[in-house]
């Protein structure tokens, strides 16, 4: 078994899809940041089999729980305080989302006009579809 | 402020008090004209349309306003590269109320982002022409008398024709609609439609290739070109835009008192010899375009109607 040092203040991601933890390490700008991130692969999970985890010193400023609710709802993110979870977040799909992903239609307006944010709407939950909020163009996943 | 961007945006009594609105201006027009007296229309054609901007600028001429504006992106500041958002609020110093046609699909919602002044998309791109709708609209419940209880045939281009789709999305919120989808099966109502709007709403629908014998049971028939512009493939096109055309002989198969509606232009899916047969409605579409747009203008500006 591996092991990693506990956190004394910072987020855990947990319950990230095995496999999957590179691509929101991208996604999430982790890459950018100054501080420590440990990214665990392949962890023995009851409920998963296998899981992928972050772990990222901080504060919850550095993430964007938009982006990380439309990579994938499933994921727990933990606070963590003095070595303990103080806090477990679900996430949500999110109702909108600004410059995320972008509108890959290109008789959308949002291809001629390039200040113009990209944004999205859930348009439904069940299919997990967005649509793009001016051309209403299906994104898909 | 409103604007009308997608008709959908007006629930149906909003849509039945306007359509209300149009009848009046239709059967008391000089009543209505002065109630715009002073106010200004500015029309923003980014491309090409005879109809829809001769259109916006009677309906205003006829209120007793005063119009301006271009009717190409030649002979407008987007030739310099200026973005929708800075023209709106440059129109907004000139004009009381802008309707706009855009190529780009979600244009309309940008400039009324920004805009300080009431919009109305008059087409953006493939995606919505809300006026068509209304003037469609206006013209089932001045002939009909009603908008539920009937059998709509739309034939033609069912899958690439935005109107099409929009009279469908707006027809289905009024009760016992029933239609008949009448296309070849490369030119077939796109699958969201079929699935998001019409099963979704539990509306009756049959989808059939024989306008002969779909002709019987409707009580209006809705006709659409098959559009050149949609095709990649010239073969396609040749191949599909004779698959329908109506003509004295289909006619006899309708009931007497099912009438035929056009967006125009069109082509020859409607032979010039049904013009004369008091069925066919399209011209009179025309005219209703003009009374709804006038309402629609009166609303939007909230000018009071007059005694």
């Amino acid at each position: 078994m591996l092991n990693i040092s506990g956190l004394n203040e910072g987020i855990v991601l947990d319950h990230i899809e095995a496999g999957k933890s590179l691509d929101i390490y991208y996604h999430l700008g982790l890459d950018k940041l100054e501080c420590q991130v440990a990214i665990i692969k392949n962890a023995r999970s009851s409920k998963m089999g296998r899981k992928d985890i972050i772990k990222i010193e901080g504060g919850l400023d550095k993430l964007d729980l938009q982006m990380l609710g439309y990579i994938d709802h499933n994921i727990t993110v933990n606070i963590i305080q003095d070595n303990k979870i103080v806090e477990k977040k679900t996430l949500k799909l999110p109702k909108k989302i600004t410059n995320v992903i972008k509108c890959k239609n290109p008789r959308c307006i949002t291809s001629i006009e390039q200040e113009l944010p990209h944004v999205f709407y859930l348009a439904d939950e069940r299919t997990e579809t967005y649509r793009c909020m001016y051309c209403e163009e299906k994104y898909g996943k | 402020m409103r604007h009308m961007l997608n008709p959908l945006d007006f629930s149906v009594e909003e849509i039945d008090r306007l359509l209300s609105l149009a009848s009046d201006i239709e059967h008391n027009l000089p009543k209505y004209a002065h109630v715009c007296d002073g106010k200004k229309l500015a029309t923003l054609f980014y491309e090409p349309s005879t109809r829809t901007r001769l259109s916006f600028e009677s309906a205003m001429l006829s209120l007793g306003g005063s119009v301006l504006g271009f009717s190409s992106a030649d002979s407008s500041s987007a030739a310099k590269g200026e973005s929708v958002s800075d023209t709106i609020r440059t129109i907004s110093c000139y004009a009381d109320i802008a309707a706009m046609r855009h190529p780009k699909e979600g244009s309309a919602l940008v400039a009324s982002q920004a805009s300080s002044i009431p919009v109305i998309n008059a087409g953006d791109g493939g995606h919505q022409h809300p006026t068509q709708t209304l003037t469609d609209l206006m013209t089932i419940r001045s002939l009909n008398g009603k908008l539920n209880n009937m059998t709509i045939g739309l034939c033609g281009d069912l899958k690439f024709g935005r109107t099409v789709h929009s009279l469908i999305n707006a027809m289905v919120r009024y009760p016992d609609i029933r239609f008949v989808l009448i296309a070849p099966d490369e030119l077939r109502i796109p699958s969201y439609i079929r699935e998001d709007v019409l099963k979704a709403n539990k509306v009756e629908f049959k989808e059939v290739n024989n306008l002969d014998e779909a002709m019987p049971e409707l009580d209006i028939l809705y006709m659409t070109r098959v559009q050149k512009e949609r095709f990649f493939n010239e073969e396609d096109y040749i191949r599909l835009k004779d698959c329908y055309i109506l003509d004295k002989k289909k006619m006899k198969l309708a009931r007497e008192n099912m009438y035929v509606l056009h967006p125009l232009p069109r082509v020859n899916e409607i032979s010039t010899e049904v013009d004369s047969d008091p069925r066919a409605a399209y011209f009179k579409q025309v005219q209703y375009g003009v009374y709804v747009r006038m309402a629609l203008i009166m609303t939007l500006l909230e000018v009071e109607k007059p005694c």
